[in-house]
């Protein structure tokens, strides 16, 4: 026999008052959990929204004066030289402490050549980034490249070109299949040939050579910002700039959210310590004679208070336990109303701290009641006596 | 009984020794030693005083019974000796130890380790079995689990409730619960009992069993003390004190009283 088994004999044995205190705390845990949980889950879902939308950073050389405009035929202002971007930069990218923020790292190469008398862009990609990075290109007709000898040609340029699947197109005296043609997209996109990085450097002379490297950061990882500043201290020689209003958009609409159901939280928490709170003054009430009995046979103040917080604290726990359990399963329930298709974000750290703070704000909300209890008049409480 | 206390200047120690000096018999011969005693509430009108200047002295092993009419101080009394209830005046000693003159919580150390409480209405906590009740007192004592748990089995089993341990008050008749009280007061194997009305809601043939459990642990050499205004069990105690208004109108021991 503990103060513990006493605490849990008491729960165990008046069932009626302990679910009343349980329930108090369970449902304010599961409140909490399904809103943290709501909020995790549609953060998350917005943030691979936000994510198809491509590369929220885009590294270009430093000394470059041109704008980084691929559509038309004169790209000349592109320079390159000492301060240009190479392969090697590519492991700088994937160097840097936030690395496991960085989703997709797209290098590429543009340059103008003459296909069939007239001039086009040519982009050299790591095709599997490419496609990864640029959610949006569907092939409409055929495949990606495979290999050096491969491009396709977005809608625009097969048209004027007059390229079709399965055609051979001649570039600099070498020869190249075209595996398929890119879907409009409606964008620069449509006027390009596209072909792999290095068949790409070779054909236009410029090995190891890069014009941009695009980078997609993962919203759920470290800040864009501080990646950005990362890659910066990585990359001296080159610019590195956050497409801001894809970040901003996703701040604030991730943040309203959060900090709504922060405010709900509060006030559950809050309603949460007023029903422990209560539940416990009137369970100390009820039990003067018993307190009386435990300070006669020799229990200090500190004990008896003790004893009181270990109820609030076990309660919490169980409630814990439960309302982690009550809230998920409203997750689930809910999320298909509110964010169809997102899936439900399991936290298993959510599920710790729910545990703990349900026993801690058992304790909190218990120790006004524990500290009377600890005070009380032996005699008062003995009214025998 | 053997318990005695050494005492220190500052009498700040509960660890008992062996009673080998004649200072020691002399504090065994004064085991309770009551002075001045006075006791006043404040009431709703005029102070009430329930203790008047008592004074008294009960040497240990004995079994005193202190009676009087419903409101004489009886039960005032005890919660003041039991160290309960801070005296308005005066002093209590037992074994020496100024109880009121202890410092901090020392006083509900004292009360685990010296005394043993048996109330009017049992007052067993109402979700812990019999078993559970009797082990209370050790719940805050540091031993072993299956060393506390030895010592209730066997306290139960000499209250003759050995098989009744798993049974929740609710399901104990009244004298059961009144013996697993009992039990609950001895399983700290304290030197002193103090019991308060311990027959008050008990029937004649209960009441005869519980005061011969309360004998044979007074011969058995327990100091015990006990309120109650049944002249029934007057019978049972080596000596009774008569409470009027707050003073002690004192009294022949049992046997000469008839």
């Amino acid at each position: 026999m503990t103060l513990r088994s006493i605490a849990v004999a008491s729960l165990r044995r008046r069932k009626a008052r302990a679910a009343f205190l349980v329930a108090g705390l369970l449902i304010g845990v599961a409140t909490v959990v399904t809103l943290l949980t709501l909020a995790r889950s549609m953060s998350g879902d917005a943030e691979a929204s936000l994510e198809s939308f491509g590369a929220n950073i885009v590294i270009t050389p430093k000394a470059q004066d041109v704008a980084l405009t691929y559509g038309g035929i004169d790209v000349g202002g592109v320079r390159v030289g000492d301060q240009g971007l190479t392969m090697a930069d590519l492991e700088r990218v994937r160097a840097i402490p936030a690395r496991e923020s960085i989703a997709v790292v797209a290098p590429e190469l543009v340059g103008p050549v003459q296909v069939k008398g007239s001039r086009v862009l040519l982009m050299g990609v790591d095709t599997r980034a490419q496609f990864e990075l640029k959610r949006w290109w569907s092939i409409g007709a055929g495949r990606p490249p495979e290999n050096g000898r491969e491009l396709i040609a977005g809608a625009r340029a097969a048209e004027v070109l007059g390229l079709r699947m399965g055609d051979y197109v001649r570039i600099r005296g070498e020869r190249f299949t075209v595996t398929g043609t890119l879907a409009p997209t409606g964008g620069q996109d449509d006027e390009l040939l596209v072909a792999e990085l290095g068949a790409v450097q070779r054909l236009l002379d410029r090995p190891g050579e890069l014009t941009l490297i695009e980078v997609a950061a993962a919203y759920s990882g470290a800040p864009v910002d501080r990646v950005v500043q990362q890659l910066s201290a990585a990359l001296p020689g080159a610019k590195v700039s956050a497409v801001r209003e894809a970040v901003a958009s996703r701040l604030h609409a991730v943040d309203r959210f959060k900090g709504f159901s922060l405010v709900i939280v509060g006030i559950v928490v809050g309603i949460e310590i007023l029903v422990v709170f209560l539940t416990m003054m009137g369970s100390v009430s009820e039990r003067t004679t018993e307190i009386g009995v435990f300070r006669a046979i020799g229990f200090r103040r500190a004990q008896i208070t003790r004893l009181v917080l270990l109820e609030a604290v076990a309660a919490g726990l169980v409630a814990g336990v439960l309302g982690y359990a009550a809230g998920m399963a409203a997750s689930y329930a809910v999320l298909p109303v509110v964010a169809e298709g997102a899936p439900v974000a399991w936290a298993p750290l959510l599920g710790l701290a729910a545990v703990v703070t349900a026993a801690l704000t058992g304790a909190l909300a218990a120790l006004y009641p524990a500290l009377r209890a600890g005070r009380l008049d032996p005699t008062e409480a003995l009214r025998a006596l | 009984m053997t318990h005695v206390t050494a005492q220190t200047g500052a009498e700040d120690s509960l660890a008992p020794v062996l009673p080998s000096s004649p200072a020691q018999e002399e504090r065994a011969a004064r085991f309770i030693e009551v002075r001045g005693l006075e006791k006043t509430f404040a009431g709703d009108g005029a102070p009430v005083q329930a203790l008047r200047g008592l004074d008294l002295v009960v040497p240990e092993g004995s079994f005193l019974g202190v009676m009087g009419q419903s409101g004489s101080g009886k039960s005032t009394f005890l919660a003041v000796l039991g160290g309960l209830s801070h005296p308005s005046a005066g002093e209590v000693r037992v074994d020496g130890i100024d109880l009121y003159g202890l410092p901090g919580e020392r006083l509900a150390d004292f009360r685990r380790e010296y005394l043993g409480f048996v109330f009017q209405s049992f007052n067993l906590v109402p979700y812990l079995t019999a078993l559970e009740n009797v082990l209370l007192p050790l719940a805050v004592k540091r031993m072993p689990a299956a060393e506390k748990r030895a010592r209730a089995i066997e306290v139960l089993g000499r209250v003759g409730l050995a098989d009744r341990s798993r049974h929740l008050p609710g399901k104990l008749s009244g004298g059961e619960q009144e013996r697993v009280a009992i039990a609950r007061a001895l399983v700290n194997d304290p030197p002193l009992l103090l019991a308060d009305e311990p027959t008050g809601a008990l029937d004649s043939e209960t009441t005869t069993e519980v005061m011969e459990l309360f004998a044979e642990l007074h011969r058995e050499g327990n100091t015990i003390v006990m309120v109650t205004h049944n002249l029934e069990i007057r019978r049972y105690f080596d000596r009774t004190v008569v409470l009027k208004d707050g003073r002690l109108e004192g009294g022949p021991p049992a046997g000469e009283a008839g």
